[in-house]
């Protein structure tokens, strides 16, 4: 993702975002002021902001979706993943910090799909930040009493027979969905599959692509 | 044999992570994590006791009865032990 | 509906609490987030990795604001009220100090990219 917040500089040479020409509101006026109090009584620098931004910046769906295809091609990376997925993600190279991740599996018989009722939990360290429509009213209200029409509203009409489970991330634990393996992929590469792999379809709200685009 | 469990039914004031639709309500622990600290006293800056955290399943049916979409569908959330007691 | 009528019908369910309640359409919501907010997220991250609040004070505090709050502000303005909150209860930083270095904030400029320029 590009470091967007880099583009333009100010007259006095910061750099700022388009955005930043929008009247000063309260809050950002807050946040200014928070940042650098703590600036100025050691408990951070603007180099560790501007490292923790950049940090976030870098994790991306795209990353799940590594981990999802290496599930779908590696049978000792999966049995790892169902062991210890924290441990498993670590081990492939992603800097998930201190998150504990519990990996969801879709079957034939099983759709996954996760919520947070209580707050806007997430497995952002893997994934990135989530999506407005995660934080809603609508989706934190709906989805544990009526999944399959919160489902139907994304475009997914699941199968007759297939059980849907509503992971809600009451507590410590992070929850990615792994999705079913899109039939016609046979021999695929990682890096192939991996595209197939949309950031929807590792909340539960969304199936992967199928090989021929749709 | 999975342990059956029900959720209490308490209604407190403040910090907690037991969701209100899952209060008095039975399912089965589905696996223990932890021992992770209580966020309910996490929340407030005092020495907080770590507690097993267990994921319960519960069916719809048993959440939303009648009104449920599906009866047959599950829900998965971590409820803390001490919010747990045998059914 | 009297004011004390609806006290005396309060069931204990606080508002954030929302698992079940009716709720209309799943809105089409997704946007890049400003450099304030980012600033905000990374601040979360970094005062709580150091010991000064945890997220469950976050929380704490974020569901202790009126229930007007989810709908009149945005994600990221709820967040930077909490973490003020917090720093200001682990001492940081007095509410005095927080509402000088505000006004001197608002003194440098009518924009966000002006008013970040210390």
């Amino acid at each position: 993702m590009p470091h967007d917040h880099h583009e333009h500089l100010s007259p006095s040479g910061h750099p700022f975002r388009a955005d930043d020409d929008g009247h000063l509101t309260y809050w950002q006026a807050m946040e200014i002021a928070v940042r650098e109090l703590l600036i100025e009584k050691g408990v951070t620098t603007a180099a560790e902001i501007m490292g923790q931004i950049d940090a976030m910046d870098a994790r991306h769906p795209s990353h799940g979706a590594k981990v999802v295809a290496r599930i779908w091609t590696d049978p000792d990376f999966r049995a790892a993943m169902q062991a210890d997925a924290s441990e498993a993600t670590r081990e492939m190279g992603y800097d998930i910090g201190p998150m504990k991740l519990i990996a969801v599996e879709n079957t034939a018989a099983l759709h996954n799909i996760v919520v947070c009722t209580l707050c806007s939990c997430y497995p952002r360290n893997l994934l990135g930040l989530p999506p407005d429509w995660y934080k809603s009213r609508a989706y934190r209200s709906r989805t544990v009493r009526e999944p399959r029409r919160v489902l139907a509203e994304f475009g997914v009409n699941l199968p007759a027979g297939v059980e849907v489970r509503v992971h809600d991330s009451t507590a410590d634990m992070r929850y990615i969905v792994i999705p079913s393996r899109p039939t016609g992929t046979a021999g695929w590469s990682a890096d192939a599959l991996a595209a197939l792999v949309t950031r929807d379809s590792m909340i539960g709200t969304g199936l992967p692509k199928s090989p021929e685009g749709g | 044999m999975p342990e059956l469990v029900r959720v209490r039914a308490d209604m407190p004031p403040g910090h907690v992570r037991t969701p209100a639709y899952l209060r008095g309500k039975c399912g089965v622990i589905e696996r223990t994590l932890g021992p992770f600290r209580n966020p309910e006293q996490l929340a407030y800056g005092v020495k907080a006791q770590a507690l097993p955290l267990h994921r319960v399943r519960f069916t719809m049916a048993e959440v939303w009865g009648a009104d449920a979409e599906t009866p047959t569908d599950t829900i998965e959330a971590e409820i803390y032990a001490h919010w747990l007691e045998p059914a | 509906m009297k004011m004390t009528d609806k006290s005396h019908q309060f069931d204990g369910r606080r508002w954030h609490d929302m698992g079940g309640e009716i709720a209309g359409p799943i809105p089409d919501a997704s946007r890049d987030f400003a450099l304030w907010e980012k600033r905000v997220d990374a601040l979360m991250i970094i005062c709580s990795s150091k010991g000064h609040f945890t997220v469950d004070g976050l929380r704490r505090v974020l569901e202790d604001m009126p229930p007007s709050s989810f709908e009149e502000m945005s994600y990221y303005e709820r967040w930077i009220a909490s973490i003020a909150q917090n720093l200001i209860e682990d001492g940081v930083f007095s509410t005095s100090e927080l509402g000088q270095r505000i006004t001197e904030v608002k003194r440098r400029g009518a924009t966000y990219g002006e008013a970040a320029d210390a």
